[in-house]
């Protein structure tokens, strides 16, 4: 079904890929769940959250701003602005998803930024397997962590001062690298990047992300340029 | 009920349903060229866009602080070809220490 090569990794490979960030996942799903906590959530609500949202930023947002009494409206305002992104993320991946509808439903909830990101084989191809390996692996670990931040967040502290929030764009900026093949697909990168700082100062968070994929419309610009280059490995 | 969990359910429904959008009506069937080629470039796109606002983004302003040292640390550690942990790792540990210094 793929070419030899990155299409023939496997769950596992998805699973050891995502592996260096699931530590910091939990660590990030305990800063939620203790944010989440003092933020009156209670305790059953944050977990809920986690295992049905399970995205990490979206899930940060609302529970900030129910912390410092916005309304309702403004936390699900914000929280569907931050996940918009995924629509065309699962634009992307859906040519990959083979599967029965059901399974295809189970990888599209396990799709999010980083599993999506190491499922990548490049020339807009994902491997299955890999995405649910990393899924399922990120899932247990962000909702192993909000558990932890909710229930003994008073005794182990609010560890995002440890530097997680740097562990993020590191691992991004890892699998960003590799993408970058041709000079088209830089192009797409510094016009992102530069979509998205722009946007930031002026728009809700989640706004400037969405906005950036636009970078990708530099695909329809000229036909010729479009073949990448042989992949080197 | 209160009003964490109207978040809870709302945000919850939405969100399965956007990411379920793409691959419940698309799943499996081939996009056309165009768009395909199109399609590949969101990823470097949308990565690059999460690096600088992951790194720079506060709230409704950009900001440096001990993040860029620890994302600059990880560039550099790419470029040596380390593996994927040591790289993640590094860029927390720097910002740790920036942190700490910088108290």
């Amino acid at each position: 079904m793929s070419e030899p090569g990155r299409g023939d990794r496997t769950s596992r490979d998805g699973v050891r890929a995502v592996a260096p960030l699931a530590i910091a996942v939990v660590g990030f799903g305990v800063s939620y769940g203790v944010l989440a906590r003092a933020a009156g959530m209670g305790v059953l609500a944050p977990i809920v959250m986690s295992m049905t949202t399970f995205a990490g930023s979206a899930q940060f947002a609302a529970a900030s701003i129910l912390g410092v009494g916005g309304t309702v409206a403004s936390a699900i305002t914000a929280a569907v602005l931050l996940n918009a992104r995924y629509a065309p993320i699962g634009v992307s991946v859906a040519p990959s998803l083979t599967g029965t509808w059901w399974s295809r439903f189970l990888h599209a909830q396990l799709t999010v930024d980083e599993t999506w990101a190491v499922a990548a084989e490049g020339e807009g191809r994902f491997n299955p397997r890999v995405l649910l390996g990393a899924g399922v692996t990120l899932y247990a670990a962000w909702i192993a962590g909000t558990v932890l931040g909710v229930a003994f967040g008073d005794v182990i502290g609010d560890p995002s001062r440890w530097g997680l929030d740097a562990a993020f764009p590191a691992l991004f900026l890892a699998l960003l690298v590799p993408q970058l093949r041709d000079r088209r697909s830089v192009e797409a990168a510094v016009v992102g990047a530069a979509i998205a700082l722009a946007l930031t100062p002026f728009t809700p968070a989640g706004i400037p992300i969405i906005a950036a994929s636009a970078g990708c419309l530099l695909g329809l610009r000229s036909r010729s340029a479009a073949r990448p280059e042989e992949r080197s490995s | 009920m209160s009003d964490a969990w109207i978040v809870v359910i709302v945000v919850g429904l939405v969100t399965i349903a956007i990411k379920a959008l793409g691959p419940m009506l698309l799943g499996g069937k081939a996009l056309p060229p165009r768009v395909t080629v199109v399609v590949a470039l969101l990823a470097p796109a949308l990565l690059a866009a999460l690096v600088a606002v992951n790194t720079l983004g506060g709230d409704h302003e950009l900001v440096v602080d001990a993040r860029l040292p620890g994302v600059l640390a990880a560039g550099v550690a790419i470029k040596l070809r380390a593996p994927v942990l040591v790289v993640v790792v590094l860029a927390a540990l720097v910002t740790a220490t920036v942190r700490v210094v910088t108290q």
